[in-house]
């Protein structure tokens, strides 16, 4: 079959959606994750969204399910830790090791098909129906418009705090509201690029986007531009070689990382 | 009107004192300098005088509340890589705390933005990206941040810290120009009187729970800082500064008699 074949399928169209609806939360939340250094905290929620798939699976509930309330209740917890916490990684780290212990013991206890396992942990866009891609583009419109109404003030909070709490801003409950949103973005992402690989989507195309440009709307744009580069031509690029999405994910979205960081030094020395 | 009023006002963390019994008005217009070693409780001051940190007893009122104040943070280094031009934190000064993405009135948002730059000589590297701007250089946009509001209250918490003298004169007269232009009222927190000494109306100096307001000349003489010190301290006016010289300790500026040598 040539790619264009392929593309007729209505499984790939239904994952080229899911991707693009995913990049653009993910870029737009990537900059503000960047800049509140919440990038292990993703990673740990990512993670617990595997530990929650995997309960899922062992109570045959949902993994959907399953996952956005592990990732959910992680990214709470985590955004109760502040930023000035000299202590939060280790905490972070603490309580993803105890997260992905329980998630393999699990996975051990689970009699079912070895694919639900894996799928769990590298994605199953090619996996998602119409139904799936509903969902996600419903929760993705949530997501963008609780984001759009805090957007300001949780800007001011994350760059400037001090100033910002003395202005009024509710800082702490914006982390807490800014964490449940990270924390349902990370489990729609999980569904599509899997645990292992969430950061390649919220994480690289921000940092990427950050070396190159110093204005927060036009780092915002970029890191949306790369974050639908990586993910819809990781697919594209995955179908004819028949090889895994989410290797082709995270290679596009680090080969515009290393760009991006070649171009920031060589702009830092010609300023 | 007073701008800031303090009545009785008494902070403790603990069983530890950082002051009682204070009475301070603030008019509008007026230059207070506070003044104290490290730990005095000047920083605590300020937070109290925004509402985020409760007073033990006495009551305080600041006219215009909140959103009245400009305030200029004591530890302000910005993280080198983050990603914020000098306009950016400006504008966030002017509705950062507003909610929404702030699509409308761009244009007026921007031409109060380069006005409040432009008043500080700060428009050469406003698009620069925060992080490489020298301190005193992200200095000056602290000022604009804090001017670009509006405020009829503004209180800066060490704000001549780490700056040469050419920057500490440009930092104090551009607000020096503000509270004669707009009748802001200023606290200014600093280690360091001379530099600001003409333009002060009145002192508040703190040390170890105790404290004195009134004019330079009331608070900065030998009796009344020996008073507040508990030990023997010199002040010496030379020209147009005020030496401090103290248990045994000869201090180049006003004070940093610290709390430890004082006791
Ligand atoms: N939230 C708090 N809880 C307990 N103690 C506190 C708190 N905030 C401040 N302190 C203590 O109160 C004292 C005064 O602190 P503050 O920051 O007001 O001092 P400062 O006069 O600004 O000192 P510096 O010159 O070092 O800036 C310090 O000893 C500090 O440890
Ligand atoms: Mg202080």
């Amino acid at each position: 079959m040539t790619i264009f074949d392929l593309l007729e399928l209505d499984f790939v169209q239904s994952a080229l959606v899911a991707a693009a609806v995913l990049a653009l939360v993910a870029g737009v939340l990537g900059p503000l994750i960047v800049t509140r250094k919440m990038a292990f905290a993703v990673h740990g929620t990512s993670e617990l969204a595997f530990t929650g798939g995997a309960a899922a699976l062992l109570l045959g509930i949902s993994v959907g399910y399953g996952s956005l309330i592990g990732s959910v209740a992680a990214a709470l917890l985590l955004g109760l830790l502040s930023r000035r916490d000299s202590d939060r990684d280790s905490v972070i780290g603490a309580i993803l090791a105890f997260g992905l212990g329980m998630g393999v013991l699990m996975f051990a206890l689970y009699k079912g098909r070895a694919v639900n396992k894996l799928s769990l942990l590298v994605g199953q866009i090619i996996g998602v129906d119409s139904t799936d891609v509903w969902l996600l583009v419903v929760a993705s419109i949530a997501v963008l418009a609780v984001l759009a109404f805090i957007y300001r003030p949780l800007f001011f909070a994350s760059v400037d705090p001090d100033v910002a709490i003395a202005r009024g801003v509710p800082v702490r409950a914006l982390s807490i509201v800014f964490a449940l949103l990270v924390g349902v973005a990370t489990a729609l992402s999980v569904q599509v690029v899997g645990a292992l690989l969430v950061l390649a989507l919220m994480i690289t195309p921000a940092a990427a986007a950050m070396r190159v440009t110093a204005s927060p709307v036009r780092a915002t744009a970029l890191s949306v531009v790369f974050a639908e580069v990586a993910a819809v031509g990781g697919i594209l690029l995955s179908l004819q070689p028949g090889l895994p999405v989410s290797a082709m994910v995270t290679a596009v979205s680090f080969v515009i990382y290393l760009a991006c960081r070649g171009i920031g030094a060589v702009q830092r020395r010609t300023a | 009107m007073t701008a800031i009023s303090l009545r009785g006002a008494r902070l403790s963390y603990g069983d530890r004192v950082l002051w009682d019994g204070l009475d301070l008005d603030v008019e509008p217009g007026e230059f207070l300098a506070v003044l104290g070693p490290n730990g005095s409780g000047k920083t605590s001051l300020m937070k109290v005088l925004l509402g985020l940190q409760p007073l033990s007893s006495g009551t305080v009122m600041v006219t215009g509340g909140n959103r009245a104040i400009g305030y200029i943070p004591q530890q302000r280094a910005l993280e080198v890589s983050m990603t914020l031009r000098g306009r950016d934190l400006v504008g966030l000064g002017l509705d950062g705390h507003r909610w929404g993405f702030g699509l409308r009135n761009r244009r007026e948002r921007r031409i109060r933005v380069d006005a409040a730059i432009a008043s500080v000589g700060a428009t050469r590297y406003a698009d620069e990206p925060i992080g490489v701007l020298s301190g005193g250089e992200q200095q000056r946009l602290r000022v604009a941040q804090a001017l670009v509001g509006d405020p009829t209250v503004l209180l800066c918490d060490e704000p001549l810290l780490s700056l040469d003298l050419a920057n500490q004169r440009v930092v104090s007269e551009l607000i020096d120009k503000r509270r004669r232009e707009a009748n802001t009222a200023v606290l200014f927190v600093t280690h360091e009187l001379n530099p600001v000494l003409p333009l002060v109306d009145r002192v508040l100096y703190l040390v170890n729970g105790r404290f004195r307001i009134g004019t330079p000349d009331e608070v900065m003489n030998s009796r009344t800082l020996s008073e507040l010190y508990r030990t023997p301290v010199e002040v010496v006016r030379v020209r147009d500064q005020i030496l401090v010289v103290g248990a045994g300790a000869c201090e180049e500026q006003t004070h940093h008699l610290t709390a430890e040598a004082a006791s």
